[in-house]
């Protein structure tokens, strides 16, 4: 073989071994769901859901107390939550919230005074009440979104004093890069972790999920009738949904039909669903989280000062339903219903 | 008898070199000592140089140079001047047009300015690099085809970095430069107008794209398959025609009961490469300037058909 082609040969063989790598081996199981030659459909990878099935281990419900005895508000001081629970109920529920919340560091990640345990001088305890009321709330007010399966700590801490899934702004602005020559104000134009590692804006959940931009950037008419939508704008919105997808593990058509992204008609009854969730985000990211910021010391903070907040990926965790739509929350009723202060 | 392989030529010819036909008076000197190639001459001729620069090849290097450092240096800047990170990251990296509320006027260089710069330059450069091609062709006798088809090339280009952005009145219209970034804003554009699928030049241009690929396929087969009977020639061949265009011939006419000739046969490579293009950019420009929503527009014309549902009704929750 003359040594041209033996050359040419190497480099393809090269290069062709190292794009196989950036394939995911097969097999890929296709799941049809909208009208056949829609394309609509959901590629799952064995090996992937193997990975998530063992990521999203329902954790053992503790045996239910008894109802009957004395409260726990009558019991114990500052019990401002769970106060009409008995006694057994309530130390159930902290020996959950434990495991659930705190399995490494106990119930001193929030009792800090072994001898005090209502004492509220560590910022955990705050933070805690108020995420017991917001599940108490998403529980109760927000059947659009979480129906009748719910939430319970686990659903977003699974195990984590702080969720893995918060996210913060990210205005660039504590970025030290770009300071000088070009610095662009679009937010775009980096590895966006957030919009699966495109160059698209990397943080599409403040102007959306804390801020209630708007996210429909298609007319809804043949001819042009007045919108002033950009393409720019469009990518922000493109952005977002590309983190719903990360979010749960699944592509554009679980929701839409994507030869025409707006049309409700054309849509499955999951995008209504998500329509609620990202209404559910945003009222839990500004009544109950946003107003936090002040409890949590510096170093839970985000580079922008603001603190933690939720997004769909903070529940769902790269699966379409938390946990693959387990019910926990009927083990412990006391989180389904709001306790009037 | 010259003799073709698939993949390299095996003839390559050697004798003195060649400067090419005389110059007029005043003109631009060529440049450069012309050398052999030999492994350029398994895939073209072995012959390099001399080149012809002139005034609008050097100026449409400068511009070039101009834009293209621009775009570097801000890129450079964007990942804080770090040189691995410039090399890591370079597919995100972008210059990004001025935001919408700059309008069609000057943005401050670090808001879109510097796009805007670079933009001109580049367009400048093209242009130049365009008149170049026009005059070079002149110079030679030759026809003015390769402009003019490098010249509905320019077109997609202003209309989608020029004409569309002036037509909707924002320079946010136009597309960054950037590896990633000016394909998710591909993506976005199709997005925001409704889904170019159903603009119909959109569709042409898609027909002609492919079509020039199996136009190029046919094309090129059909002339290595002869070329054992001097198929090469095809210029002589389309006046002088031989065994290589009646055999050739005659396998498209047997194959599909039509064929092209040694000499129309590029016309029909010519206009199919140049209406890509061209019919390309009449979907860009028509697009929320004449149609806001392709695939409404699709549905208004019996162009998108209906299918059967097979979810339950789903109803906007933001109208309920």
């Amino acid at each position: 073989m003359r040594p041209v082609f033996s050359i040419a040969l190497a480099a393809a063989g090269l290069v062709g071994g190292g794009l196989l790598f950036t394939f995911e081996r097969p097999p890929v199981d296709i799941v049809q769901r909208g009208y056949r030659g829609l394309a609509m459909e959901q590629n799952y990878h064995p090996a992937t859901l193997a990975k998530l099935a063992a990521a999203n281990q329902v954790p053992f419900v503790f045996p239910a107390a008894q109802a009957n005895g004395p409260t726990a508000g009558a019991t114990y001081k500052n019990v401002q939550v769970l106060k009409d629970l008995s006694v057994g109920q309530f130390t159930r529920l902290m020996a959950a919230i434990t495991t659930w919340v705190a399995p490494q560091q106990g119930c001193t990640y929030c009792h800090v005074d072994a001898n005090n345990l209502s004492s509220d001088n560590i910022y955990t305890k705050v933070v805690a009440r108020r995420m017991l009321q917001m599940t108490q709330h998403l529980n109760a007010d927000w059947t659009s979104h979480v129906a009748a399966t719910g939430v319970t700590c686990y659903t977003c801490h699974r195990g984590n004093p702080v969720p893995a899934g918060v996210w913060y702004n990210d205005t660039g602005a504590s970025d030290p890069r770009g300071l000088a020559f070009g610095r662009t104000p679009s937010g775009q134009n980096r590895v966006a972790l957030k919009a699966a590692y495109s160059s698209l804006p990397y943080d599409p959940l403040t102007p959306f999920l804390e801020q209630s931009n708007e996210i429909r950037v298609q007319a809804t008419t043949a001819l042009p009738n007045g919108s002033v939508i950009s393409t720019k704008q469009t990518e922000w919105t493109y952005a977002l949904m590309m983190n719903f997808s990360q979010a749960l593990g699944v592509n554009c058509t679980y929701c839409h039909n994507s030869r025409s992204f707006f049309a409700w008609d054309a849509s499955t009854p999951q995008r209504a669903t998500a329509w609620y969730g990202i209404r559910l985000v945003r009222d839990l990211n500004n009544n109950y989280l946003k107003p936090l910021t002040p409890v949590f010391p510096a170093t839970r903070l985000g580079p922008d000062g603001d603190g933690p907040k939720l997004a769909c990926e903070t529940c769902h965790q790269g699966v379409y339903k938390p946990l693959f739509g387990v019910n926990i929350v009927n083990g412990y009723p006391e989180l389904k219903t709001v306790v009037q202060q | 008898m010259a003799e073709y392989q698939n993949i390299f030529t095996r003839i390559q010819v050697r004798g003195p070199t060649y400067p090419g036909v005389p110059l007029p008076v005043g003109d631009w000197k060529r440049l450069g000592t012309p050398f052999f190639s030999r492994l350029l001459g398994f895939f073209g001729d072995p012959q390099i140089g001399p080149l012809h620069l002139g005034w609008l090849g050097l100026g449409s290097l400068i511009f070039f140079f101009f834009s293209i450092e621009i775009i570097g240096f801000n890129f450079a800047a964007s990942v804080h001047w770090s040189p691995i990170e410039f090399v890591r990251q370079l597919p995100w990296l972008a210059l990004e047009p001025p935001a919408r509320h700059y309008g069609l006027g000057i943005a401050p260089l670090a808001e879109g300015g510097w796009w805007q710069m670079a933009a001109v330059f580049l367009t400048a450069s093209i242009l130049l690099w365009w008149a170049r091609t026009f005059l070079r062709a002149r110079q030679l006798g030759l026809g003015t085809h390769t402009a003019w088809a490098f010249a509905s090339a320019i077109f997609l280009y202003l209309s989608i970095g020029f004409i569309h952005p002036v037509l909707m009145g924002s320079w946010a219209e136009s597309v960054p430069f950037g590896i990633f970034p000016h394909l998710d804003w591909t993506a976005a554009f199709s997005i925001r107008y409704g889904n170019l699928y159903y603009d119909p030049f959109h569709m042409l241009s898609i027909a002609f794209l492919y079509g020039s690929a199996v136009l190029f396929a046919m094309h090129s087969g059909t002339i290595l398959a002869v070329s054992r009977f001097g198929g090469d020639r095809e210029i002589e061949q389309a006046v002088d025609r031989g065994t290589a265009a009646e055999r050739a011939a005659i396998f498209w006419r047997w194959t599909m009961g039509f064929n092209a000739t040694f000499e129309s046969w590029h016309r029909w490579g010519w206009w199919f490469a140049v209406l890509i293009t061209l019919t390309g950019g009449i979907g860009i420009i028509l697009s929320g300037t004449v149609v806001d929503n392709w695939y409404l527009w699709g549905v208004k014309h019996g162009i998108a058909p209906t299918y059967p549902s097979v979810f339950p009704h789903v109803v906007d929750p933001a109208t309920l």
